[in-house]
């Protein structure tokens, strides 16, 4: 196998899928005003024709896409390279923007002869620096891009966070931005010692020259350190439900859904790709004792939140702690020289049935609080009765969170499960069902006392168009009919992953 | 000691220095400084990395030296971005505390005044 992957037809189009959301930003930010949403929409509709041509590229070749930017083959350039893991994400990522920008047409649009806001501005390209700098998380070969590309979402994320400006979300977005500056700076320690030691950036040539030394062993725990703190991983979530809460329905929908993802992927790239022949299974363990405790810590205090966005907040937190539940499980399958792919897949598949679910949710949420203009979730009563698809919308992603099939949340618990009880480690099956049956109990809760009937003469305080209705039910389906992937017949988020995983083997 | 070395601890140092910093000061202020501190310290690793390279013949390693100033760049970004956060949460509230009015506006009485 030749130690560096060559340039491959179509790979110009990664390139493309970077540029095009800041393309599309700064030029929404030149126009200005009422400018930057057509922009922005686009934008997107351009990025919808380009991730089909990408994801086709990917079908028909059946192999990663490669490109040398300015043809310098790694070690000493760079390369951007999209396996089938990061186009699943980066057409997951697709649909909730486009979902969220529906949604958010309704929000943050300027209808003619109204003021333009800047609150408005901001969150159109805000939305696309954020899609932009996750493609680049996704499709970076290199370990230094990739720092750079978590910068860059950093400093997208960060503002969503107060973009109403008042004083507690201003408080939420520093203590966002101070966790996310001390994580990057760990990932970037690691990034350096890396190079030291090894001489390349290349994530692909990284997976073949390290070696379990001390230095990888640093490098390793400080890089993931600072990327848990970004992903907000138990117990560095505590700057995540103020954040997540206070934003703006929709910009609480991206950060939850999406900007979490990036630095999560990263975790994955990782400890999947680079530190592979490294990863001892005690650690790997120890990263999903931090997930099982952010399950249940999440789920029990989303139970006791008085507040529905802090409750979906919260729930975002236990979430997240499913996604770190694969590390242990694909060092299991590897050292029984099982094919881990099965586990890889299986977090990823929880990753994008998350994403679609929680910013279906957060959205519902934000119809909720202008249908009955709060969001206590013991007055819920008269929503289900005053927005019928958006509760049934609440109800589908719900089912996606807790597992029920055929949801996403079925299909990668369900692999998650299997590869526990293959690798006998029955311990995570516990976590995964009392997560399950908690999730359950808050999603009831809220279910059950939005359908009670409103009090006589009760009236919504405003009435929500039928398009944001409609963005939020699409993005539950999404989720809810995820399960159906199961039924293609090759495991696409696997394609072009040959080469690096047989590195991995011992 | 030879110099490489030496300047190694230091970064160590600087590293933990801001480290201690970042965790025990509550001022927001105090802890972008910290930040910069800890910065500092890994900067001062790159640097020491790129000066191993001077052994192949070269001046140093430019790999390094060009990461560290894409870094440096950004921490400066992202020094701004938190002083400006800091100022305009000062303008909102009259304190640019991270931790006191904390719990304040999550309780329910304050959603009904807005």
């Amino acid at each position: 196998m030749p130690a560096v992957d060559p340039a491959t037809p179509g790979g110009l189009l990664l390139v493309l899928a970077v540029l095009l959301p800041f393309i599309g930003m700064m030029l929404g930010f030149v126009l200005g005003g009422r400018r930057a949403q057509q922009v922005a929409w686009a934008t997107i509709v351009i990025g919808i024709v380009l991730m089909a041509a990408i994801a086709h590229r990917l079908w028909v070749s059946g192999d990663a896409l490669v490109y040398l930017l300015g043809g310098w083959a790694p070690p000493l350039g760079v390369s951007l390279r999209a396996d089938g893991l990061a186009v699943c994400m980066m057409v997951a990522v697709m649909v909730v923007v486009v979902g969220i920008g529906v949604y958010a047409n309704g929000d943050f649009g300027t209808p003619a002869g109204v003021r333009e806001k800047r609150s408005a501005l901001t969150f159109w390209l805000l939305l696309l620096a954020v899609w932009g700098s996750l493609n680049l998380v996704f499709v970076s070969g290199d370990v230094f891009t990739l720092y750079v590309a978590l910068e860059l979402l950093t400093f997208a994320g960060v503002p969503l966070v107060s973009l109403d400006g008042r004083g507690e979300t201003l408080q939420a977005a520093l203590r966002y931005l101070i966790y996310a500056l001390v994580g990057s700076m760990f990932y970037l320690l690691g990034g350096f010692l890396l190079y030291g030691a090894y001489g390349t950036l290349d994530i692909a040539l990284l997976g073949q020259r390290i070696g379990a030394e001390p230095v990888t062993w640093i490098a390793a725990a400080s890089m993931t350190v600072g990327l848990l703190a970004k992903t907000a991983l138990f117990p560095l979530h505590l700057w995540l439900p103020p954040a997540h809460a206070g934003a703006p329905a929709a910009a609480s929908a991206l950060l939850s859904a999406l900007v979490i993802k990036g630095a999560w992927f990263l975790v994955v790239r990782l400890w999947v790709d680079v530190f592979a022949g490294v990863i001892t299974l005690p650690s790997a363990q120890l990263l999903a004792a931090l997930g099982a405790s952010a399950i249940l810590v999440g789920n029990v205090v989303a139970l006791r939140q008085a507040r529905l966005k802090l409750l979906i907040a919260y729930s975002t937190v236990a979430q997240i702690g499913y996604l770190f539940l694969m590390f242990p499980l694909a060092a299991g399958l590897d050292a029984a020289q099982l094919d881990s792919s099965f586990a890889v897949t299986g977090g990823l598949l929880q990753a994008i049935s998350h994403a679609t679910a929680k910013a279906a949710m957060f959205m519902a949420a934000g119809l909720i609080y202008t249908t009955l203009g709060h969001d206590r979730v013991a007055d819920l009563r008269g929503a289900g009765r005053a927005l019928p698809m958006t509760m049934t919308a609440f109800a589908l992603a719900g089912a996606s969170l807790i597992g029920l099939p055929p949801s996403g949340g079925f299909l990668a618990k369900w692999m998650l499960l299997s590869a526990a009880i293959a690798t006998a480690q029955w311990w995570w099956v516990l976590v995964m069902m009392a997560g399950g049956l908690l999730t359950s109990a808050y999603v009831f809760m809220v279910m059950v006392r939005a359908m009670a009937p409103a009090a006589l003469g009760w009236v919504p305080k405003a009435r929500v168009p039928g398009y944001q209705q409609g963005a939020v039910l699409a993005l539950a389906l999404c989720s809810f009919l995820l399960g159906a992937v199961a039924l293609l017949p090759v495991d696409v988020a696997q394609i072009g992953r040959t080469g690096l995983l047989a590195m991995g083997v011992r | 000691m030879n110099t490489p070395t030496l300047l190694g601890l230091c970064a160590a140092v600087l590293i933990g220095l801001g480290l201690y910093g970042l965790i025990v000061s509550p001022h927001p202020l105090r802890k972008i400084m910290a930040f910069n501190v800890m910065g500092n310290g890994i900067f001062l690793v790159a640097a020491v990395i790129a000066r191993r390279g001077a052994g192949a013949g070269m001046g140093g390693d430019p790999v390094p030296q060009a990461l560290l100033i894409t870094a440096l760049v950004v921490a400066f970004a992202a020094s701004a971005l938190g002083v400006a956060l800091v100022l305009r949460l000062f303008e909102e509230t009259g304190s640019a505390s991270l931790t006191a009015p904390d719990a304040a506006p999550r309780t329910p009485p304050s959603e009904s005044e807005v």
